[in-house]
C-alpha cells in the first residue's frame, strides 16, 4: 500500500529528470492525468470535503458535533480505545515482522521468494475469508478455546473482545509491516554488520548499533501504515468485536446507518482523519513513506 | 580550439559548423561553438573527461538534441532540424539499449522492417550481418541471454545492418571488463576495414582512442582542443590539456624567450626550435613524454644538443616490460621516465640523476591563463 | 565462446561477500517459520470448515460432506451476488485500468508543477481511513441515487483501485529504458512505431498486473460494499458478511474457500507467467 507523504519527498520530486539529456517535455502527456483526477475529485474529494461540511452544519451550522463528541462519554472512551488498540496492533505486527523481514534480506534468492509468496498471499487473499477463518478459531470452543483447555486454562473466548479483534488484526495487518521493512532493510549494505563485527563490536552489539539504527525508516514508515490502516478497519472489529467494547469504525457505521446522523459521524470522522494526517506528516518528516511502501506493494 | 583542415570541401562527408548546444535551464554552453569536418569513411574519436560535451555532440549528430546554433550538414545537405529515424545514421549505445522483448535476429531485423524491406531480403541481410558479428548462432535468443559482450555485437549487427551513413557509438564498450573490451576494439576495427563506413566513436579511454581511431578530436569544456591524428596528438600536443589527457609527460614551466628560442625554467633553460613570436615573453610549458626521457647517473654525459635537468630519483616501479622512473626536478616539477627492462638502472632512489632529451621531441604549450609560471621565472627571464 | 567463460568469471569475484550461512541461525529460522505459519494458516482453516457435514461454525468439523459446496451453488441468493461481484470487478479492472494506465503516463512523460500533488491525490484513497471513505461515498451517493446501482459501485470500487493501478504501473514506467525509444528512433521508427512495437508490449505485464489488482481489489472490498448495498444488489463479500452476521450460514465456508482458491491462482498466474518468460 502507498502513502503520499504531507511534502513531496525530494526523491519523487526529482525522479522523472534522469540522465537522459533528450527529454523534450510532452505538453499532451499532462493531459493524461485528466480523467483519473476528475474522478477522483468528484467521487472522493467532493465526498470528504462534504462529509467535513456536514460535521459542522448538520443539524446546526457550529462546533455542536465536536462539543456532543467531547460530552457523551461515549466517543472519548472509543476514540482512546482505538488509538490504544492501534498503538498494541502496531507494536505487536512490529516484534513479529522484524525477525522476518531481516530474515528475507538473509537468504538466497529462492528462500526469498517463498517468503514473498507467503506474505503477498494473504495481502490479496479475501478479507472476508480471513475474517471468517478467525471467527471460528475464535469462537466458543474454537481451535484457540480448545488449545488452551488441553492445557487446562478454561474459558478463553476471543471472539467479542477488543483482545479478539487485536489478534485478528495483527494477523491482517502482518503483510503492512514486513514488505515496507523489507524493502527498507534491502537497502542496507550487509557488509556493515561484518565491518562491524571486524572492528570488534560482538554480533548483537553491531545489530543494536548499526543495522538497527538503518532500519528505523522502514521501521517508522511500517508501524504508521499499521497504525493508520487499523483507525480506519471496520470489517475485523464489526465481526469479531462486541457493540459494548466497539471501535471508533464501528461507532462511525452504528451513527451512519442506524441513525443517519451524519453531522456526529462527520465529526468522528473528521477526527480520525486530522490523525492520520498528523501521524503522516510527523513520518514524513523521518521516513520516505511513500517510496518504501511502494516498492512493497510492487514487489520489487 | 584547432581547426585542422579549412578547405570548403561540401562534398561527401560530415561537416560540423560552429554547433552549440545550450540546454534548457543551464547558461554554460555543454558544446560550444565547435566546427569539424569528417571524412566518408574515416574512423573518428571525440575524447574528453565526462561533461566535456563529447556526447552532447554525438547526440546532436544523431538528433536526439537539437541544436542551439550552427549546423550539421551530411554530404552537403543541412540535417540540423532532421528527425533522428530520418537521418539514417546508425547508433550504438553505451547499455546495448537492446530490446528485451525482441529475439537477437528480430531486433538486427528491426531497421529493415521500418525500412520496409521484402521479408526474404531482410532474413538473408539479418544472417549475414549476424555472421560478420560472429553471432549466427544466437539469432533466436533473447538478448538477456547474452554475455554483455555478446550484447553489444548485436547492438553493432543491429546498427550497420541497414548500411546507415555513418556509425556513432557513445562508450560502447563502456560497460564491459577489460578483456572483453580489447576483444571488442579488434572487432570494431574490423568492421571498419570491412564495411568502410564512417565510424564517431565517443569515449574517455585514451587507450581506445590511440588504438581504434584515424583522427581524434579531443573535447574539453565544450570545445575541442585539438584535432589530429593519434601521433600528432600524442608527439605534439597542442594544450596542456590534451598533453595530460592522452598519455603521460613531464611537464616544465617557465616563460617563453622566443628571441633567443628558449624556454627559461627555474634552474635551467630549455633550448626550444621553432618558437612563435608572438609567445614572447608569457608562460609556456614544456611537454616531453617519458619514452623521450634520458637518464644519466651523476652529472652524466649529455649528448650534444639536448636540454638537461638535474632531478632527484623518487621510486622506480617494475611494470613488467619497463621501470617507471619517478623524478623531482629542482623546481618542484614532478615526472616520470620510462626504462626498457634488461637495461641497467642509472640511480637508486634518493640520488640525484642528469635527465636529458632531444629538444625535437618537446612540444612547448601555452600555460593555462597564459599567466607566467612564477615570479622569480619572470625576474630571472627579464634579467 | 571465450567471451562467456570470461564474463562468467567475472560473475563469480563480486568481492567480499556477507556470510549468508552465518546469518540465519536455527533460532531466527524457527521464528521465521512462526511467522509464516501465522501469515498463511488461520485462513486455511476455511477450507476444512467448508468440507463440514454440520450446521453451524463448528471447528473442527465432526463429519465431511460436500453439502456446502451444493448449497453455494444452487442458491440464487449466493450465486447472483458472485455475479454481481465478477460483472462489477471486471468493469472495475477496465476503468481503473484505462484510467490509471494514462495517469501514470501523464505522470511519467509530462514536466508540470503540481505533479507531486496528483500523485499524492492518486493514492489518497488507500490512506484515508476505510469507514471514512465508505460513510463520505455514501452520504453523497445518497442525494445522487447512486446507492445500489452498478455505476455506484463501479465508481466507488475505481476510486479505491486507481492507486494500485497508479503505483504497479509507476514502476513499471520507471523501469522502463527510454534510451530504448531514442535506439529506435536511430533505427528509422517513428514515433507511433516505437509506441507499438517498444513500449507497449514492455510495459503489458505492468498492465496485466493492474487489471488484476484492480479486479481482486473489487472482489474483495467490504466496507463500501456494505453501506452501498441493496436488497437487489449484493456482492459477494458483503453476503458473506451477512451469513455470518444475520444468517449463521455455513455457506460462507465454501464461499471463502472459492475466494481463498481464486485469488491464489489469480495472483499466482501473473507471477508464474512473469517467470517464465524471464527464463528461457
Amino acid at each position: 500500500m502507498s502513502a503520499p507523504t504531507a511534502s513531496a519527498p525530494p526523491v519523487a520530486a526529482t525522479g522523472g529528470a534522469g540522465p537522459a539529456p533528450a527529454r523534450p517535455r510532452r505538453r499532451m502527456a499532462g493531459w493524461f492525468i485528466l480523467p483519473a483526477t476528475a474522478l477522483l475529485l468528484v467521487f472522493f474529494c467532493y465526498p470528504l470535503a462534504f462529509v467535513i461540511w456536514r460535521s459542522f452544519t448538520d443539524p446546526s451550522a457550529g462546533l455542536g458535533n465536536y462539543t456532543a463528541l467531547l460530552h457523551d462519554g461515549v466517543s472519548t472512551t472509543v476514540l482512546v480505545r482505538t488509538l490504544v488498540t492501534g498503538l498494541i496492533v502496531s507494536a505487536c505486527t512490529l516484534v513479529i515482522a522484524y525477525p522476518y523481514a531481516y530474515t528475507m534480506t538473509r537468504v538466497g534468492p529462492r528462500g526469498r521468494n517463498l517468503m514473498t509468496v507467503v506474505v503477498l498471499l494473504p495481502f490479496w487473499t479475501s478479507m472476508m475469508a480471513r475474517n471468517f477463518a478467525w471467527y471460528m478459531l475464535e469462537q466458543r470452543g474454537g481451535l484457540i478455546d480448545d488449545a488452551f483447555s488441553a492445557v487446562g486454562i478454561h474459558g478463553v473466548v476471543l471472539l467479542g473482545s477488543v483482545p479478539g479483534v487485536a489478534v485478528a488484526m495483527v494477523q491482517v495487518m502482518l503483510p503492512f509491516m514486513v514488505l515496507p521493512l523489507y524493502s527498507g532493510m534491502e537497502g542496507i549494505d550487509k557488509r556493515l554488520l561484518d565491518a562491524a563485527t571486524s572492528l570488534g563490536a560482538p554480533r548483537w552489539r553491531a545489530f543494536a548499533r548499526v543495522y538497527l539504527p538503518l532500519s528505523l525508516p522502514g521501521v517508522l514508515s511500517g508501524f504508521t501504515l499499521v497504525f493508520i490502516l487499523t483507525l480506519g478497519f471496520y470489517v475485523t472489529p464489526a465481526l469479531l468485536g462486541s457493540p459494548q467494547e466497539s471501535l471508533v469504525a464501528q461507532l462511525i457505521a452504528t451513527q451512519v446507518s442506524k441513525l443517519l446522523d451524519f453531522g456526529g459521524a462527520g465529526a468522528l470522522g473528521t477526527v480520525l482523519l486530522a490523525v492520520t494526517l498528523l501521524a503522516l506528516f510527523v513520518v514524513s518528516r523521518f521516513a520516505n513513506l511513500s517510496s518504501t511502501t511502494e516498492k512493497a506493494v510492487t514487489n520489487d | 580550439m584547432s581547426h585542422s583542415d579549412t578547405s570548403t570541401s561540401t562534398g561527401p562527408g560530415i561537416r560540423i559548423a560552429g554547433v552549440s548546444k545550450v540546454y534548457h535551464g543551464t547558461s554554460r554552453p555543454a558544446v560550444d561553438d565547435v566546427s569539424l569536418d569528417i571524412a566518408d569513411g574515416e574512423f573518428i574519436t571525440f575524447l574528453g573527461p565526462s561533461g566535456s560535451g563529447k556526447t552532447t555532440m554525438l547526440s546532436m549528430l544523431a538528433g536526439f538534441v537539437s541544436v542551439s546554433g550552427g549546423t550539421i550538414e551530411i554530404d552537403g545537405r543541412d540535417v540540423s532540424r532532421q528527425k533522428p529515424h530520418r537521418r539514417n545514421l546508425g547508433v550504438v549505445f553505451q547499455q546495448y539499449a537492446l530490446f528485451p522483448h525482441m529475439s537477437v535476429a528480430k531486433n538486427v531485423a528491426f531497421p529493415l522492417q521500418q525500412r520496409r524491406m521484402p521479408k526474404a531480403q531482410i532474413a538473408a541481410k539479418v544472417a549475414e550481418t549476424l555472421k560478420l558479428v560472429h553471432l549466427e548462432d544466437y539469432a533466436d535468443r533473447l538478448p538477456s541471454m547474452l554475455s554483455g559482450g555478446q550484447q553489444q555485437r548485436v547492438a553493432l549487427a543491429r546498427a550497420v545492418v541497414y548500411q546507415p551513413r555513418a556509425l556513432l557509438m557513445d562508450e560502447p564498450l563502456g560497460a564491459l571488463d577489460r578483456r572483453l573490451r580489447d576483444q571488442l576494439q579488434r572487432e570494431i576495427a574490423r568492421m571498419h576495414r570491412e564495411l568502410g563506413m564512417t565510424f564517431i566513436f565517443v569515449t574517455h579511454d585514451q587507450h581506445e582512442a590511440l588504438t581504434l581511431s584515424d583522427r581524434i578530436a579531443v573535447f574539453n569544456d565544450g570545445k575541442v582542443e585539438q584535432v589530429g591524428t593519434p601521433s600528432e596528438l600524442y608527439e605534439r600536443p597542442g594544450t596542456l590539456f590534451v598533453a595530460q589527457f592522452l598519455g603521460e609527460s613531464t611537464c616544465f614551466r617557465g616563460t617563453v624567450d622566443a628571441t633567443a628560442g628558449l624556454l627559461r625554467c627555474e634552474g635551467f633553460a630549455a633550448r626550444a626550435p621553432r618558437l612563435d613570436a608572438g609567445l614572447d615573453g608569457t608562460g609556456g610549458v614544456a611537454i616531453v613524454r617519458p619514452e623521450r626521457l634520458e637518464l644519466h647517473p651523476g652529472a652524466g654525459d649529455v649528448p650534444s644538443g639536448h636540454n638537461q635537468a638535474s632531478a632527484t630519483v623518487t621510486e622506480i616501479v617494475y611494470v613488467g616490460n619497463h621501470h617507471q622512473v619517478g623524478l623531482r626536478f629542482g623546481d618542484g616539477t614532478t615526472g616520470s621516465a620510462m626504462r626498457v627492462a634488461g637495461r641497467s638502472l642509472p640511480a637508486v632512489p634518493g640520488e640525484e640523476v642528469t635527465v636529458s632529451w632531444d629538444p625535437e621531441h618537446q612540444s612547448i604549450v601555452p600555460a593555462p591563463g597564459g599567466a607566467s609560471a612564477s615570479p622569480s621565472v619572470l625576474e630571472a627571464a627579464g634579467a | 565462446m571465450t567471451e562467456q567463460a570470461s564474463t562468467a568469471a567475472a560473475a563469480g569475484r563480486p568481492g567480499l561477500r556477507a556470510g549468508r550461512d552465518g546469518g540465519v541461525g536455527w533460532g531466527l529460522r524457527s521464528v521465521v517459520a512462526l511467522t509464516g505459519l501465522v501469515l498463511i494458516a488461520p485462513t486455511a482453516v476455511v477450507i476444512p470448515m467448508s468440507f463440514s457435514a454440520g450446521d453451524t461454525f463448528q471447528f473442527p468439523p465432526e463429519d465431511w460432506s460436500l453439502r456446502w459446496y451444493q448449497a453455494f451453488f444452487s442458491s440464487e441468493k449466493w450465486m447472483r451476488s458472485l455475479l454481481t461481484s465478477v460483472q462489477i470487478g471486471l468493469l472495475v479492472a477496465v476503468t481503473a485500468t484505462v484510467l490509471g494506465v494514462a495517469a501514470a503516463f501523464g505522470l511519467n512523460r509530462a514536466g508540470f508543477r503540481g505533479r507531486g500533488a496528483i500523485r499524492s491525490l492518486m493514492m489518497a484513497p488507500l490512506i484515508v481511513p476505510g469507514i471514512v471513505v465508505a460513510v463520505a461515498i455514501y452520504g453523497v451517493f445518497l442525494r445522487w441515487q447512486l446507492n445500489g446501482t452498478a455505476i455506484g459501485f463501479v465508481t466507488a470500487h475505481t476510486v479505491m483501485a486507481l492507486p494500485f493501478v497508479v503505483t504497479v504501473m509507476t514502476t513499471s514506467l520507471a523501469g522502463y529504458d527510454r534510451t530504448l525509444d531514442t535506439a529506435a528512433a536511430s533505427l528509422g521508427a517513428t514515433q507511433v512505431t516505437t509506441f507499438f512495437r517498444i513500449t507497449v508490449p514492455l510495459i503489458a505485464p505492468g498492465v496485466l498486473s493492474g487489471f488484476v489488482f484492480a479486479f481482486v481489489m473489487s472482489l474483495d472490498e467490504v466496507v463500501v460494499a456494505l453501506f452501498l448495498q441493496t436488497p437487489d444488489i449484493q456482492t459477494l463479500p458483503v453476503q458473506m458478511y451477512n451469513s455470518i452476521t444475520l444468517e449463521i450460514d455455513p455457506t460462507i465456508a465454501a464461499a471463502s474457500s472459492l475466494m481463498v482458491t481464486a485469488t491464489t491462482l489469480v495472483l499466482l498466474v501473473p507471477q508464474f507467467v512473469r517467470r517464465k518468460r524471464s527464463t528461457p
